[in-house]
């Protein structure tokens, strides 16, 4: 099996898995029914990339496991999400900020990612593409709306955007299989999406009249496993069936 | 208007009722019909709304990614029939945030049946298969209602809840198929939910006090105890294929009336819920009333911004 392509594909998949699965959270808890409708789509749309890449994934590592046993079946140390996107629901200010900070990264990985050689993952790519441009238009409007709205929106949202700013330089970090993958042609450079990156989100910001943060202090470790104390709960909610009742099928 | 008139106006109205016309928003309408639409109406779109909590429970633990799905495409639609019943509603002239007021003020009712806890994964599949199987029951005489905007919110409606309740048969099968620990988490939740989806269909005839009028209307086309039978000789057989057992000891096929006779209904559990005292009435209604109250300084800032946005624009006309 081509280990670096396996951790690759994890190290994209998880991301999504675990944003899904925090979105999936506020189905039925929304703020009005159109945005419980919204945030359940986007969490649809991103269970279903992971399942595709989970099954190639799969395919790869040939030793039986299937996208469940991926998904549900490893230790906390094995999920290689970035730290962002395990960070809770707060309150809708978080949860938008958090969708924000990722979408415009993962629209840009996204729109790079199509042009891998690995035909699967540029495939994959291309149909994810679409959805997240729309995740992006949501999440940025509702950044300006919360920022330009009321007095108590501005205060909570730039609140969150300060709180999560912290986990965004993670997302152009490099583990040693991204590296061999960008050589081999397959993957993408995270570290050149970065000033396009700050540019489209600074400007979203300026936008909503919310100020930048400039702290440069940031987190990082998800992407080595290595995770924040909310993930092992995360993990216990998508977990409980597959280690409750082992090797059945639903 | 004059007394006379307005009896002219009733009687062509009921004529063109009875001549199966469908009646439209700014078509004249006897005030009985508006309160009584905008309370079965508002009843049902709250039943979508709340009904999505109980599955919504298990949307994080649920034990695939692809049963995942699913259910998180299932409480999504949930929330569609909502937003379009309330949408029909509106046109009777109350407002979304009306109804809400009187749901959460316990003023108006929702459907009894979540009210209960689903405490196994195996209730996913119950609930589609016998509260949806319910559920479809009751609203596909709805169809052919008389007031247009319901009729045609409940034909969109009922195409997806029967998608549901095979959904939810299939998640029964593959238990019933799988191991002895699943087949036991079937038949657990097939114990828990069958007498309460019975109640679902509503009270005994000899209690139901809207009946007579809703018919006339075209509200109701079918008595609750006739859509109860119904119910159970379609349900009976499909328990039979799963290879489980209705938990009712009375449950016996009549081969005169070629139909099941059936057990004696618990209907002081009935009115207990109904009433508010069920197991998780409290619950539901809190996780409702907590989803509007944290959401308002959301909705504020929506509309403060799209003010905003309007002012700019004008002025920039100017």
């Amino acid at each position: 099996m081509n280990k670096n392509l396996y951790k690759y594909l994890l190290g994209i998949a998880d991301n999504s898995l675990i944003l899904g699965q925090r979105l999936g959270e506020l189905c039925g808890h929304g703020p009005s029914l159109e945005t419980d409708i919204a945030c359940t789509n986007m969490s649809l749309d991103l269970l279903g990339q992971v399942r595709s890449y989970y099954q190639y994934a799969a395919k790869i590592a040939g030793d039986g496991r299937t996208e469940d046993d991926i998904a549900m079946l490893r230790k906390e140390r094995e999920y290689f999400n970035v730290l962002l996107v395990e960070q809770p629901n707060t309150d809708f200010g978080y949860t938008m900020a958090r969708q924000f900070l990722f979408d415009v990264y993962h629209f840009l990985m996204l729109t790079e990612l199509e042009k891998s050689t690995d035909l699967n993952l540029s495939a994959i790519a291309k149909k994810s593409i679409k959805e997240v441009s729309y995740h992006k238009r949501f999440s940025s409007d509702w950044i300006k709306r919360l920022g330009d709205g009321t007095e108590e929106s501005h205060k909570r949202i730039q609140t969150a955007i300060n709180d999560l700013w912290t986990y965004t330089d993670e997302l152009f970090h490099q583990t040693e299989a991204d590296k061999a993958m960008v050589a081999e042609g397959v993957g993408v450079d995270v570290t050149k999406l970065k000033g396009a990156y700050y540019e489209e989100v600074n400007a979203v910001l300026e936008e909503a009249t919310l100020s930048v943060p400039e702290s440069k202090y940031f987190q990082k470790g998800g992407k080595q496993g290595i995770h924040t104390e909310h993930m092992g709960y995360l993990l216990a909610d998508l977990q409980y069936m597959q280690r409750a009742y082992p090797n059945m099928e639903w | 208007m004059s007394e006379e008139q307005i009896k002219n106006l009733e009687a062509q109205f009921e004529a063109r009722i009875a001549r199966d016309e469908k009646i439209e928003p700014k078509d004249w309408m006897p005030e009985k019909y508006r309160k009584t639409h905008i309370r079965q109406m508002s009843q049902h779109a709250h039943s979508e709304i709340v009904g999505m909590l109980p599955e919504g429970n298990w949307i994080t633990r649920a034990p695939s990614l692809r049963r995942k799905v699913a259910l998180l495409a299932k409480v999504q639609d949930e929330a569609g029939h909502g937003l379009y019943l309330y949408s029909a509603t509106e046109t009777l002239g109350v407002s979304r945030e009306e109804m809400y007021e009187q749901l959460h003020k316990g003023k108006a009712k929702y459907s009894s049946i979540f009210n209960y806890p689903t405490i196994t994964w195996a209730d996913m599949g119950a609930i589609g298969w016998l509260v949806d199987g319910a559920a479809i029951i009751n609203q596909v005489p709805l169809c052919n209602t008389s007031y247009g905007p319901y009729a045609r919110a409940m034909i969109r409606v009922c195409k997806e809840e029967s998608f549901h309740q095979r959904q939810g048969y299939e998640i029964m099968l593959k238990l019933c198929n799988g191991t002895p620990e699943q087949k036991e988490m079937a038949q657990d939740a097939l114990n828990r939910w069958w007498w309460p989806s019975l109640m679902m269909l509503g009270p005994t005839d000899a209690e139901s006090i809207h009946t007579e009028q809703s018919m006339k209307w075209k509200l109701k086309r079918k008595s609750n105890d006739d859509l109860r039978q119904q119910f159970i000789d379609q349900t009976v057989p499909q328990a039979d294929i799963l290879g489980l057992t209705i938990p009712d000891s009375d449950l016996k096929w009549n081969e005169e009336r070629q139909s099941y006779d059936f057990g004696e209904i618990n209907w002081d559990e009935f009115w207990q819920v109904v009433k508010g005292h069920g197991p998780m009435n409290k619950v539901r209604m809190k996780a409702r009333v907590d989803a509007w109250e944290n959401g308002k300084w959301v909705r504020d800032a929506a509309m403060a911004h799209a003010e905003k946005k309007q002012e700019r624009k004008e002025k920039l006309a100017m």
